[in-house]
């Protein structure tokens, strides 16, 4: 660890735990004046808990969060930022009666109840920081009339106005274009040359390797390497967490799927966008019935937006067509019943029924018979569920409540599943058990998969093709072995 | 609506008061006792609208708090009867004391919980009054000996240029930098915090403002109708009204919840000869404009102003 002398930030065993999970485990990590630490880790390794930490708004159980050596863990939030450290939160929350300038000017604002008049310094201060952030030109509009980068633009101004000595950044650049990014990495590295202390938090190593002067990387709330860009890509353990070192992959040939003519669903041009945010462009997809398809991509690649959209959730250009037949015009519900059931990333089961009710639930449309064989199949698949039959579902692990959603989306006799990032927050001994139930599955029924997912290590054994997914594009597509060394280096 | 400004409402605010102040001249000593309640009530929708329009805390208890100044400013006068300015100021604070003992506790839970908390405080409140009776004339109600006057007109003005003042100092102390800072806190008091804003000192002051105005008018309600009563005062109904009337209003507006409570009032009057209907054929109303204006009534006024 090498928290140099005059460091700014100094954070040291830190621990979090939300009741039984550990979030964050004796974390340490040091930022200097001028210098900007990149903290990087898979979904759910705890990097965003560790930067609310610092910030104080979560409460460590232990540790220490040092500002030039004054200790402020366990304070409110209020007075760590006045202790100099700001925050640029991921999504963006102005205040949206207001114009830009205005709020701007709130995070000027002193702590006080007694400021009743505007003061025309403060308000000249505001112009000067918009002006830097590059709003000069919208300071009279209301935040919602303003595309995606200004509103981000936004929140950076109302963290530097408080000219924070530490600066804490979360996703800088999720859903920013390239020329974007470029503009944001601009602005990022002129703080660091003002001297302060900056901590980016982000996914992997690739979208921070050219701003940050060191790296950290965290997996299952711990610290797994530290060092430069260059020598946390080379890390042993950084590469086993997100590239899963050497896999054995089992893919089949895409010729030996009998429908090779026509796929089983055929994904073409679909673009979908989220008010001015694009989240599909382009994206032709095709699944073979029978095939194992995994789509590997980030947070906020537009994984889900892919499932929710041929879920028949979201409007979309483009088409979706089922065996040759277009699917526009179905209702979800419609879409579900004929066969193509999507597990969201959420689970929604209900939480206050046991297991075997849940499951009963999932097979309502099948004969009583015919449910009772499907669930004894099912039992047989996940044998864990068998012995929890009787527990309601609120009380299994994550990992049991991911089996137990997939088992309950089976009870449809789908003909196509669709899996949402099941491994979400799962400890990797979970997703051991959750792979092999996928191998089961496949090896003993007919079933065609599509799996989203960020965790490759999950996603290449089982497949048969691999797409991945960037950026609302997809931007490579081939067999999961040649993966690692064709599109590998994005995900580390 | 923000694109108007502050001193433009203000002065538009002034005209339509000034008028209101000549209306003696015109109407019956009947219409103004009814706009002069109505008056009061829209100081309690103001007070109501500056916690939940700007701190964002609902306060299903506005009748809490003015109940605790009616009740204390009566009691006062009925056991010593000092100068009625006295009691009037004796209501306010203990008002304000009340709502800190109340929001306290209340600041610290989060979501639902700090409306229930004050909906539970309306009950206790109520319930003392009806236990002690000896000392609040419980159910029956309390009688003051005293009455500020006995003029209609003098009664009006005074609730009207009570209620001018109110709306002048909780409209400019919304549109000031601290309510820039509560309706920050309200909206988002994370990223508040993270900004270096002590949420709870802000929420807590904005609940000692909208107490203190709301003790001040319900001390000044039982000068003028010379009684104290549950019914008047504190009942949930008696708040719900007043929350339908801020919202009916214009949330986030405060000068919205005069132009509520003297909608409620005036088509509660004008409805009258539907009998029991009446209540039923207001609240559908009130209903229907905020399902179908969002802004409110002040919202509506201010739209026809920008397009005209």
């Amino acid at each position: 660890m090498s928290t140099a002398e005059g460091a700014h930030l100094e954070v040291n065993g830190l621990t979090k735990r939300f009741g039984g999970l550990v979030a964050v485990r004796d974390m340490a990590l040091g930022v200097r004046a001028g210098e900007i630490l990149g903290l990087i880790g898979p979904n759910g390794s705890g990097k965003s808990t560790v930067m609310k930490l610092i910030m104080g708004i979560e409460r460590p159980d232990a540790g220490s969060v040092r500002i030039n050596g004054v200790e402020v863990a366990r304070r409110p939030s209020h007075e760590i930022a006045r202790m100099g450290i700001g925050i640029v939160f991921q999504h963006s929350r102005p205040l949206h009666r207001q114009t830009v300038l205005e709020n701007i000017t709130l995070a000027l604002l002193p702590d006080k109840l007694t400021r009743l008049f505007a003061d025309p310094a403060i308000e000249a201060r505001a112009r000067a920081i918009a002006a830097r952030v590059g709003l000069s030109a919208v300071l009279d509009r209301r935040p919602g009339t303003l595309p995606f980068a200004d509103l981000r633009r936004i929140e950076i101004a109302k963290a530097i106005a408080r000219d924070p000595q530490v600066l804490l950044i979360d996703e800088p650049f999720a859903g920013l274009t390239s020329k974007e990014t470029a503009m944001f990495s601009d602005l990022i590295c002129e703080l660091r040359d003002d001297g302060r202390a900056v901590l980016l938090v982000d996914h992997n190593v690739k979208s921070v390797a050219r701003l940050v002067d060191r790296v950290l990387a965290m997996y299952v709330g711990e610290r797994i390497a530290e060092g430069t860009a260059d020598e946390v890509m080379r890390n042993e353990t950084v590469r086993r967490v997100y590239l899963g070192g050497s896999i054995e992959t089992a893919a089949r040939a895409e010729s030996s799927f009998r429908d090779s003519v026509t796929p089983f669903l055929e994904v073409n041009n679909v673009n979908v966008h989220y008010g001015k945010a694009q989240a599909l462009e382009n994206v032709s997809i095709h699944v073979h019935a029978g095939e194992f398809i995994s789509v590997v991509g980030l947070n906020g690649a537009g994984k889900t937006t892919l499932f929710n959209t041929i879920s028949g959730l979201l409007p979309y250009s483009g088409d979706i067509c089922r065996e040759g037949t277009s699917l526009r015009g179905l209702t979800a519900a419609t879409i579900a019943r004929n066969g193509i059931v999507q597990c969201s990333e959420g689970r929604d089961l209900f939480t206050d029924m046991t297991v075997r009710e849940n499951l009963d639930l999932g097979g309502q449309h099948l004969p009583p018979a015919e449910s009772v064989e499907q669930i004894g199949w099912i039992l047989d698949l996940f044998p864990i569920l068998r012995e929890r039959q009787k527990q309601t579902a609120g009380t299994l692990s994550g990992g049991e409540q991911q089996m137990l959603t997939i088992a309950r989306a089976l009870m449809m006799k789908p003909k196509l599943l669709i899996l949402d990032e099941p491994t979400l927050g799962l400890a990797p001994v979970i997703l051991e058990q959750i792979s092999k139930a996928l191998e089961r599955l496949r090896q003993t029924t007919a079933i065609t998969v599509l799996l989203g997912e960020q965790n490759v290590t999950f996603a290449l054994p089982h497949a048969d093709r691999v797409y991945v997914l960037e950026h609302a594009r997809i931007v490579w597509e081939g067999k999961p072995a040649r993966f690692a060394a064709e599109a590998g280096t994005g995900y580390l | 609506m923000h694109s108007i400004s502050t001193a433009r409402v203000l002065l538009i605010a002034l005209g339509v008061i000034a008028v209101a102040s000549f209306l003696p001249l015109w109407v019956t000593g009947y219409i103004l006792g009814l706009l002069t309640i109505a008056y009061y009530f829209g100081v309690f929708a103001m007070a109501w609208d500056l916690l939940f329009g700007f701190a964002g805390e609902v306060n299903f208890g506005p009748t809490f708090l003015i109940g605790t100044g009616g009740y204390t400013a009566g009691i006062l006068d009925n056991l010593y009867q000092p100068p009625i300015w006295i009691c009037l100021v004796a209501g306010a604070l203990a008002a304000v004391t009340g709502g800190v003992v109340l929001a306290l506790p209340a600041l610290r839970v989060r979501g639902p919980y700090f409306g229930l908390t004050t909906l539970v405080a309306v009950l206790i409140l109520q319930n003392f009054i009806v236990v002690a009776a000896a000392l609040t004339g419980g159910e029956i109600g309390l009688t003051v000996p005293d009455v500020i006057s006995i003029s209609d007109t003098t009664n009006y003005e005074i609730a009207l240029w009570f209620m001018a003042g109110s709306g002048a100092i909780l409209f400019s102390l919304s549109r000031s930098p601290v309510g820039l800072i509560l309706q920050a806190s309200g909206q988002d008091a994370v990223q508040a915090g993270a900004l270096g804003f002590n949420v709870t000192k802000h929420k807590l002051a904005a609940f000692i403002i909208s107490a203190f105005f709301s003790g001040l008018a319900g001390a000044l309600l039982v000068f003028y109708l010379g009684t104290a009563s549950v019914g008047t005062l504190v009942d949930i109904t008696v708040g719900v009204q007043i929350i339908i009337a801020a919202v009916l209003g214009g949330r986030r507006t405060i000068l919205g919840g005069v132009l509520g409570a003297v909608f409620l009032i005036a088509m509660s009057e004008v409805l009258r000869p539907l009998g029991d209907l009446s209540n039923f054929v207001v609240f559908a109303m009130a209903l229907i404009v905020v399902l179908v204006f969002p802004g409110g009534l002040f919202g509506l006024l201010t739209r026809t102003k920008e397009s005209g």
